[in-house]
């Protein structure tokens, strides 16, 4: 049997936020606000002019506090019913957040360790596809052996990195530009 | 899911580049990607536990009728009543069961139910143009909708989007997410449309454009269009004895 090829990507289109659409009510708290060690994440999605960009949807996925998935491809131990996802229109001033906590450092394949970290899903109107990127913690020791940190250039390391402030950290995402966010093929 | 032993004895799936169905992020004719695509190369990011772990969302997500979008409101919404059906798979034709499927689309006048949308045509008090739900066992989704309209948009002069149904897939992990459209067979207006156009090849184009089918069309009440979704799969085994199948 030929394998099937995979169905192209397109835009989500400008008028995604419909009434009982894909912005859950819920959808920007990946954790209850009671859970210990639970903060705001937050940022600005820009264009490469600086501008908000005020339809885009950002998406995330993490590991819990321990590093685990409840998922049947994580062949270790599982996080009962951990489902680190959240997903946020972003609004006029294209600002978007998540409450959430700070996952645990975790294996990889090559006996690595990688620091703690979230992916992060980009969509818009005007975007084709959706960009990928990781906000990784300020102040985290294991940040200097990441080994995927360490293929990204110096220079632009920082742009992966959230920033502490009184409402827990801030990640900004520039889609092109000065400051240019680092963005992945995954 | 093909799998790869390991130093450290963790064990992770890996899935298959398909780089070549999916639209470049910089599409000059689609004006709005100029400032949108990031300039910079990507950087290569391994598959590790968070890329190959996802939300795997479940009938919570689902109301009962949430397929349905005729039945949201007090009274049928105006338009061609169809059905949209089909399997979502991956690359390497296995099923994907159990998987959430959301969709949203504009009424049969080509309006959303959206502040944004000038489109002066008529909003429709029946329909809201949302819907849900989850892939069988075998992965099959199913939903039953109207018809969307083409709208006008301003892209360029006199631009229209052809009718489409937008898509959003999850699959089982972050590297499977899919937000794509649907569209109509033989719609005129595809030749104009700078977004359908992004797709550079013409079978992967084709991937992207239902089927209509008598056969599921419910007599006196539906029309019926089929869709399969492939999302990313297992990378490629080589396989003795390949034999060509014929899809339809
Ligand atoms: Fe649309």
């Amino acid at each position: 049997m030929r394998a099937p090829a995979t169905t192209p990507s397109q835009t989500v289109g400008p008028f995604y936020a419909l009434p009982q659409g894909i912005l859950w009510d819920d959808g920007p708290d990946v954790v209850p606000d009671d859970r210990e060690g639970a903060f705001v994440l937050h940022g600005v999605l820009r264009d490469g002019n600086g501008d908000p960009v005020p339809d885009g949807v950002i998406e995330i996925w993490q590991a819990d506090e321990q590093g685990r998935f409840d998922h049947p491809d994580d062949p270790r131990p599982e996080a009962s019913g951990w489902q680190g996802f959240g997903r946020c229109g972003t609004d006029g001033e294209g600002r978007f957040w998540f409450r959430t906590v700070k996952p645990g450092p975790l294996p990889t394949p090559d006996g690595e360790t990688e620091a703690p970290h979230i992916d992060v899903t980009v969509l818009a109107r005007g975007m084709l596809n959706r960009v990928v990127t990781r906000v990784y913690f300020p102040d985290e020791a294991a940040n200097s052996t990441d080994p995927v940190l360490a293929t990204v250039p110096a220079e632009r390391r920082d742009t992966l990195l959230g920033v502490s402030d009184e409402r827990g950290l801030r990640f900004d995402i520039r889609l092109q530009g000065d400051g240019e966010t680092v963005f992945f093929a995954v | 899911m093909t799998v790869h032993e390991t130093r450290s004895g963790l064990i992770l799936p890996k899935y298959a580049s398909d780089d070549a169905s999916h639209p470049p992020l910089d599409s000059g004719e689609y004006r709005s990607s100029a400032l949108r695509h990031p300039k910079q190369p990507l950087q290569y990011l391994p598959q590790h536990l968070t890329e190959v772990t996802g939300p795997l969302l479940g009938q919570d997500r689902c109301g009962e009728l949430d397929h349905d979008l005729t039945v949201q409101h007090d009274g049928e919404p105006l338009g061609e009543r169809i059905i949209v059906s089909g399997k979502v798979l991956d690359s390497s034709g296995k099923p994907v069961p159990n998987t959430l499927v959301e969709i949203w689309q504009a009424n049969s006048a080509g309006r959303y139910l959206h502040q944004g949308d000038r489109h002066p045509a008529p909003l429709d008090p029946n329909f809201s143009g949302t819907g849900r739900c989850m892939t069988d066992s075998e992965g099959n989704y199913r939903f039953i909708t109207i018809k969307p309209g083409a709208y006008p948009w301003r892209n360029h002069d006199n631009a229209w989007r052809p009718a489409h149904i937008h898509f959003s897939l999850f699959g089982q992990a972050f590297t499977q997410r899919l937000i794509t459209q649907m569209y109509f067979p033989g719609d005129p207006l595809f030749y104009q449309d700078p977004i359908f156009n992004s797709v550079r090849d013409e079978k992967a184009r084709e991937r992207m454009v239902s089927r209509f089918d008598l056969d599921s069309t419910v007599p006196e009440w539906a029309l019926s269009y089929k869709w399969d979704i492939v999302l990313r799969g297992p990378e490629a085994t080589v396989f003795e004895d390949e034999e060509e199948e014929e899809d339809d």
